[in-house]
């Protein structure tokens, strides 16, 4: 079977933490359901971490663990534990709403607020408090460059944000994810909506953001997973099947229900 | 048969559409049937027909306005004959100021041009053939009809035009005199009285305690100085117009005299051009809108009917809303979901269905006597005490009215909100969420603005709901006459505590409380008619901020 179409990036260098988030016996219940059986995973600092599977495996139901958004849900039950940097994210004394301040979302239908362009960039810090002008603009600026979307609305900042375009209205919500400066920032099949165009340039971007945010990523694509990401995980039914480098993943996978999928044998 | 089963092209569900329309059309039909009875009908209030003299077979004579024909009931159907009914006025000598005539007794009708209407403050209109037209300094002027009324141009003689142009003059004049009177004794006596009551109060209460009652006592020589003062002005101005007035004959011939003071408009009815009568309209229309009613409400204007619908429907929006949203953010966003909510919210689906009349009985029951007793009992107890037990809060008023409709109307905007709530998409919610905001900050600054159309929906369809309410009202504070309105120049400016009149009340005491149910009648197709512009301006005020909200969110998958 040819993997080279895939192009698996090389890891990049690891000066991180290997650690940075660590996900022990982690199991999870929807219900009665098992979503989750126990797995355990460590996600390295600023790196690019791809979730694969067939639909219902469990990767968004992980991801959506990652900063408790799986709290809206009634009935939700967990096991073992999800740490960032050592702290456990379940701790009493941790407010969700701190830990989702430390980590960014980028949802697979892009959600921005029926509101100006300015306002929905800057939304994290004006629910954090901050008023100064300076600060805002400032933020909705770096933010908005960073997401490579600057040049397309620099002049129609105070525009309704629902004017923009499909492509452009995902990196604005990127843009929002990033403004407040998380440490991790949660991808949940940001480009499952979107063009090739689209698709090419918020790829890009993820490498871009690489050097400052740790990237978790649920992607249906296994080209996007091969091109994006340092490690992958494949799920399965709930189970972690595999985890390791993309290029190990992808090119000489250990497991046989891994290398069915990914080579299009099912899912 | 066999060609249309066998003819599949034709889709089968295509003659339902018709039917389903049929549903439609018979609304429609009966709305623009409704608008139209009502239009016809209040429009006879402001126009100015001809006024015909009738002679009868037996020689008598009416001279009054048409308002209507039908079939006799003694008449058979296969030749059916009618009778006229003519509003003649002048109640103080007719019995009645409406008549019946049959057709068949007409003698011969023609239009005199001479003929005068006139608009009065007390015993209704009158049609009267003026002979001498006295003015205010005294001064007689005999009014002398022409031998030939018409010259060979078919222009009306000059003497008609003179004539009528003096009695306008006068009645103008009298007009201007008799606001200025009203002026005094309504605003200025008014704010006398005010004090006066206050004093009084004060002064039972300083002689109850045993203090020095000496100021307050000059007080009220003061006031009753200056109220006698001001009667004896507005004595001395309505002076002015008391000796002028109009003499002249009735139709049976008796003479009448009506003093230019007791006038309120007149008008020639057979001389007019349609200019006139279009003009005078208008200033029939402009008196309905700005004036207060006289004659027990059947003639006049509405004014004061309007004001306190409109100030009772905007005051209950107010109550109303910020109440029913926050209960619908409680029971969407917070409340459990269980058993209990289940019960609430069927309870709330039933408060909808509720008849009003239940939460009028509930306001007296509640607000007026608990509520405002206490707080009579509270904030009031001097002026119960000194003042004969009068209650402040303790009786019907605005703030109850508006309260037990607010309570009527709640149900609709719970609804509308949780509905609007439930509509902002997931990811919306979800993002906010996400972005490290808490669920107050999600609901203030995403949820609700993202709902307010629908939010507003439902106030739209509570101000209709509560703007055409009388039966609640009508013991909770709703009056047939009130002497003044809910805001004015005293402080506070808004007194909750007043009774008021309400247009939808209104037409109930015309159509059925009214001494004279003739005179009232096209009374109350008119307010019936403003009443329905009054609603619809307030929903179109609504709609118009709805959708300039929605226009925001426009893109939005909602």
């Amino acid at each position: 079977m040819s993997n080279a179409r895939f192009q698996a990036r090389p890891a990049t260098d690891q000066t991180g933490r290997p650690d940075f988030i660590s996900i022990k016996n982690f199991g999870f219940w929807y219900g009665e359901k098992k979503a989750l059986k126990s797995m355990t995973l460590d996600i390295p600092e600023r790196q690019v971490v791809a979730f694969i599977g067939p639909s219902g495996c469990g990767k968004s139901t992980l991801l959506r663990n990652l900063n408790r958004m799986n709290d809206l849900v009634d009935g939700i039950r967990h096991e073992g534990d999800i740490a960032i940097k050592g702290q456990s994210i379940y701790d009493p004394g941790l407010e969700v709403i701190s830990l989702r301040r430390r980590v960014g979302m980028v949802f697979q239908k892009s959600n921005p607020f029926p509101k100006s362009i300015y306002e929905n960039v800057v939304f994290a810090l004006r629910v954090m408090g901050v008023k100064n002008r300076a600060v805002l603009d400032e933020a909705c600026e770096t933010s908005l460059r960073k997401a490579a979307l600057w040049d397309e609305v620099k002049d129609r900042l105070n525009d309704n944000a629902l004017g923009l375009s499909g492509g452009q209205m995902q990196r604005l919500c990127i843009a929002r994810a990033i403004a407040n400066r998380p440490e991790i920032l949660l991808m949940d099949e940001p480009c499952s909506a979107l063009d090739p165009i689209a698709t090419g340039k918020i790829e890009e971007l993820i490498h871009e953001l690489k050097a400052q945010f740790t990237i978790v990523i649920v992607t249906h694509s296994m080209q996007q997973a091969a091109r994006v990401s340092d490690r992958t995980a494949f799920f399965y039914l709930g189970e972690l099947i595999e985890y390791d480098t993309t290029e190990k993943i992808f090119m000489n996978p250990g497991q046989a229900q891994t290398e069915a999928y990914i080579s299009g044998r099912f899912g | 048969m066999a060609t249309s089963s066998s003819d599949n092209s034709t889709p089968k569900g295509e003659p339902w559409v018709w039917f389903t329309s049929l549903g439609l059309i018979i609304g429609l039909t009966m709305v623009a049937g409704l608008l139209g009875l009502v239009l016809i009908n209040g429009f006879s209030v402001f126009w100015a027909p001809e006024v015909p003299t009738v002679k009868l077979k037996d020689g008598t004579q009416i001279v009054g306005q048409f308002v209507q024909r039908r079939v006799r009931s003694n008449s058979p159907a296969s030749d059916p004959h009618y009778e006229r009914q003519y509003q003649i006025g002048l109640r103080e000598l007719n019995s009645t100021s409406y008549v019946w005539v049959d057709e068949l007794n007409i003698a011969d009708e023609k239009f005199v041009p001479e003929t005068l209407g006139l608009e009065r403050m007390e015993n209704g209109p009158a049609f009267i053939i003026p002979k001498t037209i006295v003015d205010s300094t005294g001064k007689q002027h005999p009014f002398i009809v022409p031998n030939a009324t018409v010259d060979s141009a078919g222009k009306f003689h000059p003497i008609y035009t003179t004539a009528f142009s003096l009695i306008r003059a006068e009645v103008d004049q009298a007009t201007y005199i008799r606001e200025r009177v009203l002026d005094i004794n309504q605003n200025k006596i008014g704010v006398v009285n005010a004090e006066m009551e206050e004093a009084r109060i004060a002064l039972r209460r300083a002689e109850d305690r045993q203090e020095p009652t000496v100021e307050l006592t000059d007080k009220i020589k003061t006031l009753d100085a200056k109220f006698s003062e001001l009667k004896k002005e507005a004595e001395e101005i309505s002076k002015l117009t008391a000796l002028g007035h109009i003499e002249g004959i009735d139709a049976k011939g008796r003479s009448v005299t009506i003093p230019f003071a007791g006038i309120v408009r007149a008008w020639e009815p057979n001389h007019m051009t349609t200019m006139d009568r279009i003009s005078l309209m208008f200033s029939r229309m402009r008196e309905f809108l700005l004036d207060a009613p006289r004659e027990a409400n059947t003639e006049g204007g509405l004014m004061p009917a309007i004001f306190g619908t409109l100030v009772m429907t905007v005051f209950m929006s107010l109550l109303v809303t910020p109440v029913g949203v926050i209960a619908a953010i409680y029971l969407k966003e917070y409340a459990k979901d269980g058993a209990v909510l289940r019960v609430v919210r069927i309870c709330v689906n039933n408060l909808a269905g509720v008849p009003s009349i239940v939460f009028g009985v509930f306001g007296l029951g509640f607000f007026v006597y608990v509520l405002g007793g206490t707080i009579d009992q509270l904030f009031f107890s001097d002026q119960l005490k000194y003042n004969n037990n009068t209650p402040v809060f303790g009786t019907g008023g605005l703030l109850w009215c508006s309260l037990t409709l607010a309570l009527m109307t709640l149900p609709v905007v719970i609804v509308a909100t949780e509905e609007a709530l439930s509509a902002v998409p997931r990811g919306m919610r979800e993002a906010s969420l996400a972005a490290g905001a808490s669920k107050w900050q999600t609901i203030r600054d995403i949820l609700l603005p993202a709902s307010a159309p629908g939010i507003l929906t439902g106030v739209i369809l509570a101000m209709a709901r509560g703007a055409g309410e009388v039966a609640p009202l009508m013991i909770v504070g709703v009056v047939k006459l009130a002497p003044t309105l809910p805001i004015d120049g005293l402080a506070p400016f808004l007194h909750l505590d007043r009774k008021f009149m309400h247009l939808g009340f209104h037409i109930y005491d015309l159509g059925f409380q009214s001494p004279d149910s003739d005179a009232a009648r096209p009374m109350v197709f008119a307010t019936t008619l403003l009443l329905i512009i009054l609603v619809v301006c307030l929903n179109l005020g609504a709609i118009t901020i709805r959708n300039r909200l929605r226009a925001r969110f426009k893109g939005a998958a909602f």
